[in-house]
C-alpha cells in the first residue's frame, strides 16, 4: 500500500503548480484552469485521507468539492467569453479599471 | 439676619402691566403703517396708560408689607432649580412703576408732538412701548433670572433708539458705545448672578427668587458675598453710567431727546440703583463693597459735575447732570441708606424728565440747534419752556421746598451722620452741590438770558412748542416741586417715604444718628454753597462782565481743556482698550486667521493627501497582486496559528 505522505506530497506540488499559474499566467483561461488544478490537489488530500482514516466524510465533501468546481467552470468560462467579447483580449494585467 | 415677615398676596392682573405695551408695540410692528402716524402714536400712548392705571390701582391696593405676586407659568425646571415667570409688587417696586409709566406716558405724550415730523415715528412708537414692556420686566421680576432679562432688553431698546437716527453715522457709533459699554458691565452682571447661584446650590439651595435669596443669604461664605456683590455692582455701573463705564451716557444723546428723557434719565439708567436697593439684603452683608459703591458714587458726582460746567451742547450738559446724581443716588446706596436713594431716584425721575423735555422743547424751537453758544433771549420766545425749565433747575439746584432739596439733602445728611458715611465723602458731594447750581444756572442763562446768538435764518420762526409737549412739562414742573414733599425731614412734617420704604429695608436700613441743629446747619451749608453757584453763575453768564472776559481768558488754560475733553478719558479708553483691541483683531483676522488657523486645516488636508499618495500605490487594479497577498497572509496565518501548537 502507498503511504500517505506519499499522497500528501503530490497533492502539495500540484496544488502549488495551480497556484503558481494562477498568480503568473496571462491568460485567463489558463488562470481557470489552475484553479481547477488546486481544486483537484485539494480533492486528492480528501480521498487520502479517507482511505487513511476509513471515513467516508472525506469522499462526500469530495463529491461536492467536484459539483462545485463544475459550476465554477460554467460560470468562469461564460465570464471569460463576455470579456473577451468586450475587451478582445483576456489578459489579466489589462483589466485594472477599478484601480484608483 | 432678621427679614421683615411679608405678607404675599397672589394675583392675577400684574401680567397685564408690562403685556400691554408689549401687544400695542407687536400691533404697530405689523400693522403700524395701516394705521397711520396719529393712530400708531395714540395706540402706544393709550397702552402705557392703561399700564400706569394698573400701577395707580395696585399702589392704592398695595399695604407697605405687603407683596402682590403673579405667577405666569414655570420658566424652566431642572431638578430643584425651578425658575417661574413670575411678577411681584412690594413697596419698593411700586414706587418703580409708577415712575415708569407714569413719566413714561408723560414722555409719550411729548413725543407726540416731538416726532410728528418725523418719517419713522411709528417705528419709534414701537421702540418706547418695546422699552416700556421691558422696564417693567426689570423692575416686577420677582427673580433675579426675570431681571437680567428686562436689564437686557432695555439695553436692546437704548441702543435702537440711541442709533434711531441711523442714517448719520455718528449715532450708529454711539448706539454702538452704549451697548458694548453696557456689555461689559452685563457680562460682570451675569457672572454674579452664576456665582450667586452656584454658591447657594453648593449650601443646597437651588434659587434666584428674591424673598428666598433673602432666606438663605446667610448661607453663604462673607468672601463669596464680596465676590457676588462685586460682581454685580459692576453690572450697575454700566447700567446707571458710573466710573468706569460712564462714558456712554454722553454719547447716547444722539438719540431723539424724549429718548434721552426717558431712558438716559429717569428710567433705564436708574435701574443700576434699583437693582442694588434690590439685593439690599445681599450687598448690606458685604460692608466693603459698599464702602467702595460710596465711594464710586461720591467720586462720580463730582466728576461729571466739573465736566457739565464747560460742556456746550444743552444735552450733554444734562447728560453729564444725569451721571452726577447718579453718582449721589450711589452715595445712598453705598452709605446704606437705601430709602434715600430710591427717594432722590424718585424727585430726580421728575425734574430731570422735565430738564430734558424742555431742552428738546428749545431744540424743537430753534430746528434741531443744539449748541448753547448760538442761544440765548429765548426767555420771552418760549415762556412755558422757560419757566418748567427754571422750576426744573431749582428743583436740581435743591432750592427749599423743591423736590430736589428734601432729597439731595437727606442724602447729604445721611452721609454725614450715618455711620457708613463719613465727613470726606460728604464733603465731596457738599461741593458737588455747589458745582450743579452752578452748571445748571450757567445753562438756563446761556439759553434763556442774555442778548440772542441765534442765528439769523433760524431766529424767524422760533416758536412755543404745541400744548402736547407743554403739558407733560407743565405736570413734570409740578412734580419737580411737589413730588419732594413725601419725603420732608422730621423738623418740617416728617417723611411720609420712609414710612412706606421702611418696612422693605427693614433692618438694613440704619436711621442717621444726629441732632436737630446739626441736620439744620448742614442744609443751610449746602444752601449756602448753592447759592454760591448760583451767584458765580449769574455773574459769570447771565451777563457781560469782566470776569466773563477773565474766564475767557483762562479758557486757553490746561484746567479748562481739561474738563472740556472731559479729562480725555474717552481719549484714554481708546487708546487703552479700543485701540490695541482693533489692532489685536485686526492681526488675527489677517495675520492668525489665513496663517494659523487656515495654515492647520491646510496643513491636515496635505498631510492626508501625501500619505494616500504613497499608499495608493499598493492598489495596483491587478487582480494577481491581490491574490499574491491573499496568499502570503493565507500563509502567514497558517504559519502562526501551526506553531502555536
Amino acid at each position: 500500500m502507498v503511504p500517505l505522505d506519499y499522497y500528501l506530497v503530490l497533492s502539495a506540488m500540484i496544488f502549488a503548480i495551480g497556484a503558481i499559474g494562477v498568480l503568473v499566467r496571462r491568460n485567463l483561461i489558463v488562470v481557470l484552469m489552475s484553479v481547477e488544478l488546486m481544486l483537484n490537489a485539494v480533492n486528492l488530500t480528501f480521498i487520502a485521507f479517507s482511505r487513511y482514516l476509513g471515513s467516508m466524510q472525506g469522499q462526500v465533501v469530495v463529491v461536492f468539492v467536484m459539483a462545485v468546481a463544475a459550476a465554477e467552470a460554467v460560470i468562469g468560462l461564460a465570464i471569460i467569453i463576455s470579456v473577451f467579447r468586450h475587451r478582445r483580449s483576456l489578459d489579466p494585467q489589462e483589466m485594472q479599471l477599478l484601480k484608483w | 439676619m432678621v427679614t421683615p415677615t411679608q405678607a404675599v398676596t397672589a394675583v392675577d392682573f400684574l401680567r397685564w402691566m408690562p403685556l400691554i405695551p408689549l401687544l400695542a408695540s407687536l400691533i404697530n410692528i405689523f400693522l403700524g403703517s395701516r394705521l397711520g402716524k396719529r393712530t400708531a402714536g395714540g395706540l402706544a400712548c393709550a397702552a402705557v396708560l392703561a399700564s400706569f392705571a394698573i400701577a395707580v390701582y395696585v399702589f392704592w391696593l398695595l399695604p407697605a408689607t405687603g407683596v402682590f405676586q403673579d405667577t405666569v407659568y414655570t420658566w424652566f425646571e431642572s431638578g430643584s432649580f425651578r425658575i417661574k415667570l413670575s411678577f411681584q409688587v412690594d413697596a419698593l417696586s411700586a414706587v418703580m412703576l409708577l415712575v415708569v409709566t407714569g413719566i413714561g406716558f408723560l414722555i409719550h405724550i411729548y413725543s407726540l408732538g416731538y416726532m410728528a415730523h418725523d418719517e419713522g415715528i411709528i417705528r419709534f412708537f414701537v421702540y418706547l412701548n418695546l422699552f416700556i414692556f421691558f422696564m417693567l420686566l426689570l423692575v416686577m421680576g420677582d427673580n433675579l433670572l426675570v431681571l437680567f432679562v428686562g436689564w437686557e432688553g432695555v439695553g436692546l431698546c437704548s441702543y435702537l433708539l440711541i442709533g434711531f437716527w441711523y442714517h448719520d453715522h455718528n449715532n450708529t457709533i454711539a448706539g454702538n458705545k452704549a451697548f458694548i459699554v453696557n456689555r461689559i458691565g452685563d457680562f460682570g452682571f451675569l457672572l454674579g448672578i452664576l456665582l450667586l447661584v452656584t454658591e447657594l446650590a453648593r449650601q443646597g439651595v437651588w434659587t434666584l427668587d428674591f424673598m428666598e435669596l433673602q432666606q438663605h443669604v446667610n448661607l453663604l461664605s462673607p468672601e463669596k458675598i464680596a465676590l457676588i456683590t462685586l460682581l454685580l455692582f459692576v453690572g450697575a455701573t454700566g447700567k446707571s453710567a458710573q466710573i468706569p463705564l460712564f462714558v456712554w451716557l454722553p454719547d447716547a444723546m444722539a438719540g431723539p431727546t424724549p429718548v434721552s428723557a426717558l431712558i438716559h434719565a429717569a428710567t433705564m439708567v436708574t435701574a443700576g440703583a434699583y437693582m442694588t436697593a434690590r439685593l439690599h439684603f445681599l450687598f448690606s452683608l458685604a460692608p466693603e463693597i459698599l464702602s467702595l459703591i460710596a465711594i464710586i458714587g461720591a467720586a462720580t458726582a463730582f466728576f461729571a459735575a466739573t465736566v457739565a460746567l464747560t460742556q456746550n451742547d444743552i444735552k450733554r450738559v444734562l447728560a453729564y447732570s444725569t451721571v452726577s446724581q447718579l453718582g449721589y443716588m450711589f452715595l445712598a446706596l453705598g452709605i446704606g441708606a437705601y430709602s434715600a436713594a430710591i427717594f432722590h431716584l424718585f424727585t430726580h425721575a421728575f425734574f430731570k424728565a422735565c430738564l430734558f423735555l424742555g431742552s428738546g422743547s428749545v431744540i424743537h424751537a430753534l430746528d434741531g440747534e443744539q449748541d448753547m453758544r448760538k442761544m440765548g433771549g429765548l426767555r420771552s420766545r418760549l415762556p412755558i419752556t422757560y419757566s418748567t425749565y427754571l422750576i426744573a433747575t431749582l428743583a436740581i439746584a435743591g432750592v427749599p421746598f423743591t423736590a430736589g432739596f428734601f432729597s439731595k439733602d437727606l442724602i447729604l445728611w445721611q452721609t454725614y451722620s450715618s455711620p457708613h458715611g463719613s465727613t470726606g465723602l460728604w464733603l465731596i458731594a457738599w461741593v458737588t452741590a455747589g458745582l450743579t447750581a452752578l452748571y445748571m444756572f450757567r445753562q438756563v442763562f446761556m439759553v434763556f438770558h442774555g442778548n440772542s446768538r441765534v442765528d439769523e435764518h433760524v431766529k424767524a420762526h422760533i416758536h412755543e412748542s404745541p400744548p402736547v409737549m407743554t403739558i407733560p412739562l407743565v405736570i413734570l414742573a409740578l412734580g419737580s416741586i411737589f413730588a419732594g414733599w413725601l419725603g420732608a425731614p422730621e423738623y418740617l412734617w416728617g417723611s411720609r417715604w420712609d414710612q412706606w420704604l421702611g418696612p422693605i429695608f427693614g433692618g438694613a436700613h440704619e436711621g442717621a444718628h444726629g441732632s436737630l441743629a446739626e441736620e439744620i446747619n448742614l442744609t443751610l451749608m449746602t444752601l449756602g454753597i448753592s447759592g454760591l453757584g448760583f451767584v458765580l453763575a449769574y455773574v459769570a453768564y447771565a451777563r457781560p462782565s469782566q470776569l466773563r472776559d477773565r474766564l475767557a481768558a483762562l479758557a486757553g488754560g490746561a484746567p479748562y481743556r481739561l474738563l472740556l475733553h472731559k479729562y480725555y478719558i474717552d481719549e484714554l479708553y481708546d487708546f487703552v482698550v479700543v485701540r490695541p483691541f482693533t489692532y489685536f483683531s485686526r492681526w488675527l483676522a489677517q495675520v492668525f486667521d489665513p496663517g494659523v488657523i487656515d495654515g492647520l486645516v491646510n496643513a491636515v488636508a496635505r498631510g492626508a493627501k501625501g500619505f494616500s499618495l504613497v499608499w495608493r500605490e499598493v492598489q495596483t487594479g491587478n487582480v494577481q497582486h491581490y491574490l499574491v497577498g491573499f496568499l502570503v497572509g493565507t500563509l502567514a496565518l497558517l504559519t502562526y496559528f501551526l506553531g502555536q501548537q
